[in-house]
């Protein structure tokens, strides 16, 4: 028969309360254990009790019980107060869907699951960064029916994912759990960058799966930059008229929407980025004066460069722009970019040298500072909270104390070190710029970072640090490519950020790790391998061709 | 060479006919593929429409595809008129391509050239290994077609290795039963054969590599004795190493397979691996150091290594097949016969094909092209400045003539489905340019526009290509299909 690929399952003793350290421990004991008995496995890879990424704050086995799913009658069923609510109907849909695309199994001698109950306290809890998304989670030996309680509907969405990790495709079981399970970081953020390459919302869509699947909440949209403008302004038409590679590739207010509510769906804000005064090639094709001009020396060795301060009415631009994006982005957040901003454009160009001058404004940092000020000044008027990237507080400018800063270049340590002690919050994403890909195992080294190592920071200024991000810039990455770049090495990131600063055990990681990536070639979403062989009970089938 | 004259001709896709008086059925199955490419694009102008039609002329029915084959044709198109010829139906499979590549899928037109066309290397491989992870039928012909685009002709399918056995045997079917990962993740006779039809109509050859004596660790699971037993100096932590040479029952089973091998798959040829057979198992073994001193062989592994190879190739010649080998069988002077290509992974392989060229061997190159290694950025420019007739300025054209070309290599510890087509395309098409296209053809700035559109249009015809520029777009990009919503 077939029995004979089937992974061994190791029992381990019955009634074991565990912390997650101890429960490390077991795995790690239970793992050396199963290769011990599945000689032939040639180290493979190793049966996992909790084979879930990122791996959950506290974890108890009841027993070595393992019930059964019956995808024919399996139901997850919501509480009342719940049951018309688009978040949690359209995630139950979901995973109902994934569970019933699983092949029958033989069922346990333990018992079946027929059905999985949700409750949630609060449930019209909007989402935000920071909301509650603590759940726990029971599998008992005992019952046929599974549990889920949250605080928040996103908590119930967090659950999910952990209920449909823990379930077995090769022999179809749930291990009995109880599961208590929080973030550690309130910010755990993606960037995907539209200028450079486009991505279809089918593709975002995806994007926005597999981030859901490693408990990500935020999608940093880095919509528009130099090559191009793709977001379609009802303000500003021209900007992607003119702006956009072409008409098809643009986001319309209903791409965005789309995108926004499918995201929510997912338990994911998107944070969009207007990327100003630096990076705006793209916006001046339709706006006259609105880049300072500098014949051969601006972006890409062109005749333009950053955003001309000194005309007022560029402001103006700034002012409708952001306040039409406030508006069509829900969640209240705003990325405003100001990194990498030239000087030797604005330095070249004369008419903008004696505006300076007549101004008393001495240094192009003060300038800077001019632009950035003026900016902050709009957004403050917007009601939203705001991230810059680092460069806004390095080069000293004023900003105001809720301003919170993205770090993003080499020696991130010193550099948040300077941020939290002058009290601002701040976010990552340094050692995790995924699209720089090198041969091997780099995901490693983006699980390895530990974003508290900060020399000198005292507890309350490690409270500043809200989180971290993963960025997948645009070079070289379309839709083609960027399922299998990201997915599973954005995962490393994201246990980084949810789960215990202990959990960091590498070789436990790699094979939990691989097995989550199969749980998403399972979903269509083509994940890449981490073991160097081996492969996935459900292989990506996901292509579809001419 | 190409001329281009002024004037382009405009077509109409749903109507434009392929026509030709050979009645092959082949050559009507390729017109179909290319009708659906030509379709593919949306268009909303209304044309002027000057050419209707492509005649085809096959001169030869034979329609035997061997690595001698010629794949030459001539394309001329008009505003009025196009003609296609070629010797045989795959120089038609080529000859079409170039001419959907010649489309204009803005406007419909297509300029008016001649162009007289063939390969200068007539081995333009490209390897995947299906053993380390596992790809499925789908997968592999996506990587197929996509060949064909790039006018590749090689499939060497490294098909099983020392994680898993996936090709399932007639003769000895526990080999797969018990060497695959699972019975999902195997190829049956039927996908053998699915996929050397369907590489046939692209015009590709299948070859397949049974590699030995080193790589086998999948095979001794349902072949006890096969493999040498070192507990602590085996392979990936088993206590098994390379076969065991001193075993007589292992020549049977090589022999019972390799005739079942070659009778499958059609290609003159078989590739007998033979790479990276590392001897400490086969020390640690007492057996093997008594049948050594029993044979005068006392200490000489490499006496050892060449006396398998010796026993394995002398089967193979009783097939009356060709082999590939791997470097390490040539330079470790194990006899091998004048057809045999000796197949160059190492960093020095300019010493190799100066050897086996002076030797009168014919030689192909895969070092350099190992695609599977990936770096950040255009890396397709160094594969693409290699030329494997480059590994000696003073080479003699007898030399040089026994260059048959190379293979740019998929390895398997990182790939599978999910990957494997977005790593292989375009960066292949870029050693599969310097394959085919003449030795001056060069300049990494005339190949990157038209590398990026190649890309685009295979993202057009719906396959993930990934983008070789920091910056740009295509017509259309790729959309994954939507189940989840």
């Amino acid at each position: 028969g077939k029995q004979w690929y089937q992974r061994r399952v190791r029992g381990i003793s019955p009634a074991l309360f565990l912390s997650f350290a101890d429960m490390l421990l077991l795995l790690l004991t239970t793992i050396v254990a199963v290769t011990a008995a599945t000689g032939e496995d040639y180290g493979l890879g190793s049966f996992n009790i909790l084979p879930v990424v990122p791996f959950p704050q506290e974890a108890e086995m009841y027993s070595t019980a393992r019930r059964s799913l019956d995808p024919e009658v399996f139901r997850i069923t919501p509480t009342p107060n719940i049951q018309e609510d688009k978040v949690i109907a359209s995630s139950i849909a979901r995973y109902e869907f994934y569970f019933s695309r699983f092949k029958p199994l033989p069922t346990s001698p333990d018992g079946t699951l027929t059905s999985l109950t949700l409750t949630v306290h609060s449930p019209s809890t909007p989402l935000s960064i920071g909301v509650d998304e603590s759940y726990s989670l029971t599998i008992s030996p005992s019952s046929p029916t599974a549990s889920i309680t949250a605080e928040t509907r996103f908590g119930a969405v967090r659950g999910l994912e952990t209920f449909y990790q823990l379930y077995n495709v090769t022999d179809g079981t749930f291990p009995s759990v109880n599961i208590k399970d929080y973030p550690r970081f309130a910010y755990r953020g993606f960037l995907i960058d539209t200028s450079r390459h486009f991505l279809p919302v089918e593709s975002i869509f995806k994007v926005i799966q597999g981030l859901s699947m490693s408990k990500f909440n935020v999608l940093h949209w880095h919509i528009v930059d130099d090559p191009s403008f793709p977001y379609y302004s009802p303000s500003f038409p021209g900007l992607a008229e003119k702006g956009a590679y072409d008409m098809n590739h643009v986001y319309t207010i209903s791409d965005v929407l789309r995108v926004t509510s499918y995201a929510e769906d997912h338990g994911i804000l998107v944070v969009p980025e207007f990327d100003t005064p630096g990076h705006t090639l793209s916006w001046g094709k339709s706006l006259e004066n609105f880049l300072t001009y500098c014949p051969g020396i601006g972006t890409f060795g062109g005749d333009y460069g950053p955003i001309n301060p000194s005309i007022d009415a560029n402001f103006g631009i700034l002012q409708k722009l952001l306040a039409e994006v406030t508006s069509v982005f829900p969640g209240g957040w705003l990325h405003l970019g100001g990194d990498e901003v030239p000087f030797k454009c604005w330095q070249s160009n004369k008419e903008l040298v004696a505006w300076m001058k007549q101004q008393g404004v001495k240094t192009f940092s003060d300038l800077e500072s001019y632009y950035e000020e003026k900016l902050l000044d709009i957004v403050h008027g917007l009601n939203t909270s705001y991230v810059v990237w680092e460069e806004i507080f390095n080069n000293g400018l004023h900003i105001q104390p809720d301003t919170i800063i993205h770090v993003w270049k080499g020696k991130w340590n010193e550099t948040m070190a300077k941020v939290v002690k002058a009290g601002y919050k701040t976010i990552l994403s340094s050692p995790w710029y995924l699209n720089y890909i090198t041969f091997g195992d780099d995901w490693v080294k983006y699980y390895e970072v530990e974003p508290y190592d900060i020399p000198g920071a005292t507890p309350e200024e490690l409270q500043l640090v809200i989180g971290g991000e993963a960025c997948m810039w645009g070079e070289f990455v379309d839709a083609t490519n960027i399922l299998s770049r990201t997915f599973p090495r954005a995962s490393a990131v994201a246990e980084r950020l949810w789960s215990s600063q202990k959990v960091r055990d590498r070789k436990d990681m790699s094979f939990r790790l691989d097995k989550h990536r199969c749980g998403m070639c399972a979903r269509e979403i083509p994940a890449e391998s981490i073991l160097h062989r081996g492969y996935c009970p459900y292989e990506f089938d996901g292509y579809d061709w001419h | 060479g190409i001329n281009a004259e002024y004037g382009q001709a405009v077509i109409e896709p749903l109507t434009f006919a392929f026509v030709t008086k050979s009645r092959s059925a082949l050559v009507r199955e390729v017109f179909d593929r290319y009708h659906k490419y030509l379709r593919l694009h949306d268009f909303h102008q209304s044309l002027n429409v000057t050419l209707g039609k492509l005649e085809v002329v096959v001169k030869d029915p034979n329609e035997e595809l061997l690595l001698e084959t010629s794949e030459n044709y001539t394309l001329s198109v008009t505003s009025e008129s196009a003609t296609l010829q070629a010797d045989t139906v795959f120089g038609v499979i080529r000859g079409l391509e170039t001419f959907s590549q010649l489309l204009n899928t803005y406007n419909y037109t297509l300029p008016s050239v001649h162009i007289e066309d063939y390969p200068r290397y007539k081995f333009r491989g490209f390897m995947l290994d299906t053993s380390r992870h596992y790809v499925s039928v789908s997968v592999l012909k996506l990587i197929i077609k996509a060949a064909s685009w790039s006018k590749m002709n090689i499939f060497h399918w490294h098909i099983v290795d020392d994680p898993s056995f996936p090709y399932c045997s007639y003769t000895y079917p526990e080999l797969c039963e018990k060497g695959a990962y699972s019975p999902d993740h195997v190829y049956s006779q039927t996908d053998v054969l699915d996929i050397i039809v369907f590489a046939y109509k692209h015009g590709v050859i299948v070859i397949p590599e049974m590699d030995t004596p080193g790589h086998t660790l999948s095979w001794g699971k349902a072949l006890p004795g096969f493999l040498t037993y070192c507990p602590g100096h085996g392979n990936i932590g088993a206590p098994y190493g390379p076969v065991d040479p001193t075993n007589e029952e292992v020549y049977s089973v090589l022999r019972n397979l390799f005739a079942e091998v070659t009778n499958v798959f059609p290609a003159q040829f078989v590739h007998l691996g033979g790479d990276e057979v590392h001897y400490p198992c086969w020390k640690k073994n007492e057996n093997i150091t008594q049948w050594m001193a029993a044979h005068n062989m006392t200490g000489d592994y490499d006496a050892l290594e060449n006396y398998y190879e010796q026993r394995l190739l002398d089967i193979v010649n009783s097939l009356h097949k060709n082999y590939i080998v791997w470097e390490e069988v040539f330079y470790h002077h194990v006899k091998i016969t004048p057809q045999t290509i000796v197949h160059a992974w190492k960093p020095n392989w300019k010493r190799i094909f100066q050897q086996a060229t002076t030797a009168g061997y014919r030689c192909i190159l895969s070092a350099g092209w190992y695609i599977s290694r990936i770096y950040y950025g255009e890396d397709w420019q160094k594969f693409y400045q290699l030329d494997p007739r480059s590994f000696n300025d003073t080479a003699t054209p007898d030399q040089l003539a026994l260059v048959m070309g190379g293979t740019v290599c998929m390895w398997g510890e990182h790939i599978d489905n999910s990957n494997v087509v977005s790593r292989f395309w375009p960066r292949a098409s870029a050693p599969a340019e310097r394959l085919w296209s003449p030795e001056y053809i060069t300049d990494v700035e005339f190949m990157e526009p038209r590398l990026e559109a190649h890309r685009c249009r295979m993202v057009m015809r719906g396959y993930p290509a990934e983008p070789m520029t920091l910056r740009g777009h295509c017509q259309h990009e790729y959309t994954w299909r939507r189940k989840h919503e």
